[in-house]
């Protein structure tokens, strides 16, 4: 659906993105991952047309950005990072205004557009005006407009920034239900762990360069993400901890008022060898865990390079 | 209602309710006709009570010359007016973060751009069109002709479209509306000003010229004339005074039965149609990065110009990843 090939952006002699090379498949849902000024919005707006490739080619459903950027509009919906509203409009005429603007007749707009506002859960504020909604219903919103031309795909610049836990959630759980109808949607982000659940692939970016790119536990495996097992005991937490230091493929063993959190490089079977060994020490342990790394280690794990500078 | 679909795009359609919701704009209208009627009434007033040599009568002579006023200021209204309203119509879409949704849509550049302007144009064109009470008391008192009156307000409305066309340009080419609105008042300064300065100051030194050397100059026509043609309060008085334009290309001692090269009004619809055209062609190639169609390796764009691109696109989409 979407093809990317050696895609450099370039401003004077500030290179913001580098030789990108990127597919993702229909109905993919793709994390685009990495820290601010990475590249994320860049790549996205030359996807949404608004912003000339240095070099390279970009396309959406077989159409080049640069060449067809008409027919690519027609299939994309494009809901930047920061957006702003016209704050004198309902949320029913906002979205009448880009139905129209996408060429759909009032008819089937007037038809379209509670379905939409029912998608993203703002029906009891059709009539309201547009700057008197929070935030996050602002971003659902853009959400809805989005979706006026049911597009093919959908590139979502940061969708749940600076919203609060709840509204992040029904900002997740309509995500979900657009993954359910078969858009290809394209979402970065840098709060990892709302991805997690639900992109299919990852594409970790930085200083221009994909670094990693592909299915989130092959990045993971890839990556040898070292395990961290969480231990807790009821007493002679110091003494477990010490014999832990010098089994093997144990890294390195820290101590706080929750446990022992053991970096850990071995295998399941290994692991397995290791819990015996512990309880063998008779310290009476209550749990003995293996922390769910997440995207979120494998972010920092990848970018730890940058985040020194 | 199909009418109107047919006419009213979205973009239009938009810019009307927004502009007609804001509190602002009847503000507009009424300060507006509050001052031009101070206008008015000041003229009155010193016609009637401080003239002494005038017969304290207001005649159809006062009424003509009220008419004269009365469109000087609105012209200098206009000036003030158009750009304020028409160079932030890009930019303050930039900095409200809505025209790249604006952009993604299927709108081409020339409908946002021509939607725009119509839409300023069409809330000037109110405005003017709700100082005409203030007119009628020229009417009540006689001495101008519906037709001049007419002409007047047509030449109002072109005025309106050249600056309004040049605000809507600058608004493209700079990110920020408050400099888009410095250029283009300063470019109005350049348009309604320096070519009246020029004028008086080239036709100063051929007067100059003629009197050291004697005789008068060969022609019974000045170049200097064409200079005036630039200027709206020229052209305005050549469609109130027929004899204008002749007065001005005038030299000393030329024929005064022979007719002017050009009417200075013409001359000034015909060179500013052509800025005008100009720069809605800059504003619509300026709205949306256009990519060259594949004809590959025609010398590629020149380095200036693509350097000039980018840092315009730098501002575009940088500017918000960073913040």
């Amino acid at each position: 659906m979407i093809e990317i090939r050696n895609l450099s952006k370039r401003y004077g002699n500030f290179h913001a993105l580098k030789e990108i090379n990127l597919e993702i498949g229909k109905g993919t849902v793709f994390g685009f991952v990495g820290p601010n000024g990475a590249g994320k919005s860049t790549t996205m707006s030359i996807l949404a047309t608004l912003m000339l490739p240095t070099s390279g080619v970009a396309k959406v459903d077989g159409y080049d950005v640069t060449q067809y950027p008409k027919e690519v509009r027609k299939r994309i919906g494009y809901m930047p990072d920061f957006f702003g509203v016209y704050d004198q409009l309902k949320a029913t005429e906002y979205l009448h205004f880009y139905g129209a603007s996408y060429g759909i007749p009032r008819t089937e707009r007037e038809q379209l557009i509670p379905q939409l506002l029912e998608l993203v859960n703002l029906s009891d504020k059709a009539d309201a005006y547009v700057d008197t909604l929070s935030r996050g219903m602002k971003q659902r919103l853009c959400l809805a407009r989005c979706l006026v031309h049911d597009p093919e795909v959908l590139i979502l610049d940061e969708p749940a920034s600076g919203l609060d836990p709840r509204a992040r959630i029904e900002m997740r759980e309509i995500l979900k239900e657009l993954k359910l109808m078969g858009k290809t949607i394209i979402i970065s982000s840098h709060i990892l762990p709302e991805l997690a659940e639900m992109v299919d692939e990852i594409g970790v970016i930085e200083h221009g360069e994909m670094i990693a790119q592909g299915k989130v536990a092959d990045i993971q495996n890839r990556l040898r993400v070292k395990k961290v097992i969480h231990i807790r005991t009821l007493e002679r937490e110091e003494e477990l901890a010490a014999k832990l230091r010098d089994e093997p493929h144990v890294s390195s063993v820290l101590t706080d008022n929750t446990g022992v959190h053991v970096h850990y490089s071995g295998d399941d079977v290994q692991q397995s060898a290791l819990l015996r060994q512990v309880i063998s020490w008779e310290i009476p342990i209550v749990s003995f865990q293996e922390a769910q790394s997440n995207l979120e280690d494998v972010f920092l794990e990848i970018t730890k390079g940058g985040a020194r500078e | 209602m199909n009418w109107t679909r047919r006419l009213i795009n979205p973009v239009i359609n938009k810019e009307f309710r927004l502009r007609m919701r804001s509190p602002r704009s009847m503000m507009s209208v009424l300060f507006y006709v509050l001052a031009l009627g101070v206008v008015a009434m000041g003229f009155i007033y010193l016609t009637l009570y401080l003239d002494q040599r005038s017969s304290q009568r207001f005649n159809a002579q006062a009424s003509q010359m009220m008419f004269y006023v009365l469109s000087f200021a609105q012209l200098i209204l206009i000036a003030f007016m158009a750009p304020a309203l028409t160079a932030g119509v890009v930019s303050s879409e930039r900095e409200k973060q809505t025209l790249s949704m604006l952009l993604t849509t299927q709108q081409s550049s020339t409908t946002i751009i021509l939607s725009k302007l119509a839409s300023a144009l069409s809330f000037m064109a109110l405005i003017v069109l709700a100082t005409l009470p203030v007119y009628s008391i020229v009417f009540l008192y006689g001495g101008i002709s519906p037709k001049q009156m007419v002409s007047v307000f047509l030449f109002y409305l072109f005025v309106m479209l050249l600056l309004g066309a040049l605000g809507v340009m600058f608004s493209t080419l700079f990110k920020r509306t408050i400099i888009a609105v410095i250029v283009t008042y300063g470019t109005g300064l350049i348009i309604f000003l320096v070519t009246g300065l020029l004028y008086l100051f080239c036709m100063g030194i051929a007067q100059q010229n003629m009197y050291s050397s004697g005789q008068p100059a060969p022609g019974t026509y000045s170049w200097v004339g064409y200079l005036l043609g630039l200027n709206p309060a020229g052209a305005m008085v050549s469609l109130l005074n027929p004899t204008f334009s002749r007065d001005a290309f005038l030299m000393y001692g030329g024929s005064l039965n022979s007719e002017p090269p050009i009417q200075l009004w013409l001359e000034f619809v015909l060179v500013y149609s052509v800025v005008i055209v100009l720069a809605l062609l800059i504003a619509i190639r300026n709205i949306r990065p256009v990519a060259r169609r594949k004809r590959k390796k025609d010398g590629g764009p020149k380095a200036g110009q693509a350097a000039e691109q980018a840092q315009q696109e730098v501002g575009q989409a940088e500017q918000p990843s960073q913040s």
